[in-house]
């Protein structure tokens, strides 16, 4: 039977991880297709799982009541979609929606919390990697507020 | 004879009158001269990367880019943001109107060095403008260079430059068109990416070890750009920057554009990163 070994091998968040670590993981993932205009998860639902993007565009976005919804950032293939999933209380701080068909690697989130607990090491492995794609979005945010093109530069 | 001069030009001093041919808005806030000159056998060739020092009688004088094509004779295209007192009075002139022209001054883009290689051009906001010729130079060659990667950031989708030129290039199968925006406001349609250039990076079709990149934006996006370019690999001597300073005279004399030990109108504005990056860290210069 084919798993998804494969394709959590490919993909960048994984990549360089021990085929045995990559085995034990696999457990915790599934396939995920989002059709274009898809609401992935809002706002204050339960993270219980977060993505890996293979192909397609996801658009992080925040709503304004009576104003509507903003897209703040867009993925893409090889991108991360949530962290929430990691740190409690386990709830989603923005919406995520497909603004193309995009395929994803699903991983459940509290199965990863357990493996992690179970494996302390793989845990710290993978909190690197979480805490590496933090820090580029963090220096990538702090750019975008620093409103590079107004006027007064 | 000061450098970066053709040879012809009697005083690089003294402007020569040019006629606006045509005026496009691109956005809120910029706008596209088409000049022509006024004299017969005033005109100008250009590299890409050079710039004219343009003079609107009355208000003053300031460097800006070409953004036309080089191989259009006859014709000199300037893209102008309405941002000082000088770029505000030219925002008002219309078509027919005279302004003074000198130029073109300063080094171009290495296009012809790019031969043979992968060219990646990381543009932001207005700095698209002086690297719209390096693509027109490039198409009009496309059998010369390898894969092209064009990735331009703006603030907001209205502030998108050459819109209808950008929605050609994307549909070329022989060029990578990435465009991102760092806001969009709340109700607007907008499919394409959000989020800094610097994240468009990633995901461009180049070979490091083959590659060239030339860079215009803001100085903090140029330098945010160059390490995630040397992340993916591309070496700092292949990394060119567009400058940008005080420039007054623009050949090397008045010294209002010194920086380090360069001059930006006459040793650049278009500089190898290596050469220039260490003087970007000096708060003092």
């Amino acid at each position: 039977m084919e798993t998804l070994e494969p394709l959590l091998t490919e993909h960048p968040f994984f990549r360089g991880l021990a085929p045995g670590d990559i085995q034990f993981l696999t457990g915790c993932a599934r396939n995920a297709r989002f059709d274009a205009g898809q609401v992935i998860f809002r706002e204050g639902q339960d993270a219980d799982q977060f993505y890996l993007v293979r192909d397609g565009k996801v658009a992080l976005e925040v709503f304004t009541p009576g104003r509507g919804s903003a897209p703040i950032l867009t993925l893409g293939a090889g991108d991360v979609l949530g962290w929430s999933w990691l740190i409690p209380p386990y709830k989603w701080r923005f919406d995520a929606r497909a603004i193309e068909t995009t395929r994803a690697l699903a991983l459940d989130g509290k199965c990863l919390r357990g493996k992690c607990d179970e494996d302390p090491r793989l845990g710290y492995e993978l909190l690197k990697r979480i805490a590496a794609i933090i820090t580029e979005r963090l220096h990538a945010t702090r750019l975008q507020m620093l409103d590079v093109y107004g006027a007064h530069n | 004879m000061t450098a970066g001069m053709p040879a012809g030009l009697p005083d690089p001093m003294l402007p020569t009158p040019w006629r606006i041919r045509r005026v496009r808005r691109d956005t809120r806030d910029t706008f596209t001269l088409d000049l022509e000159p006024v004299n017969a056998g005033d005109g100008l060739q250009f590299l890409p990367g050079q710039f004219n020092m343009l003079y609107v009688f009355g208000a003053g004088e300031v460097p800006i880019s070409m953004s036309g094509d080089p191989l259009k004779s006859g014709v000199m295209t300037h893209t102008v943001r309405a941002v000082g007192v000088v770029t505000k009075a030219m925002s008002r002139l219309k078509r027919g109107d005279v302004i003074g022209v000198r130029g073109p001054f300063g080094v171009s883009w290495p296009v012809e060095k790019a031969a043979g290689k992968d060219v990646v051009v990381v543009a932001g906001g207005i700095g698209l403008a002086p690297l719209r010729p390096v693509i027109y130079h490039i198409l009009a060659r496309r059998e010369k260079y390898g894969r092209i990667a064009l990735l331009y950031g703006a603030r907001a989708p209205g502030d998108i430059l050459y819109q209808s030129e950008l929605e050609k290039w994307r549909g070329r199968f022989d060029l990578q068109v990435e465009v991102t925006v760092d806001n969009v406001p709340t109700g607007q349609d907008w499919r394409g990416h959000v989020g800094v250039v610097t994240t468009l990076v990633g995901g461009a079709e180049f070979d490091p070890a083959r590659a060239v990149a030339m860079i215009c934006g803001p100085e903090v996006m140029m330098r945010f750009t160059v390490i995630e370019l040397q992340k993916r690999g591309i070496a700092k001597e292949s990394i060119f920057i567009s400058m940008e300073r005080n420039m007054k005279c623009a050949v090397g004399f008045c010294g209002h554009c010194l920086f380090g030990p360069t001059f930006i109108c006459k040793d650049g504005p278009v500089f190898r990163f290596d050469l220039v990056g260490p003087w970007l860290s000096k708060r003092e210069i």
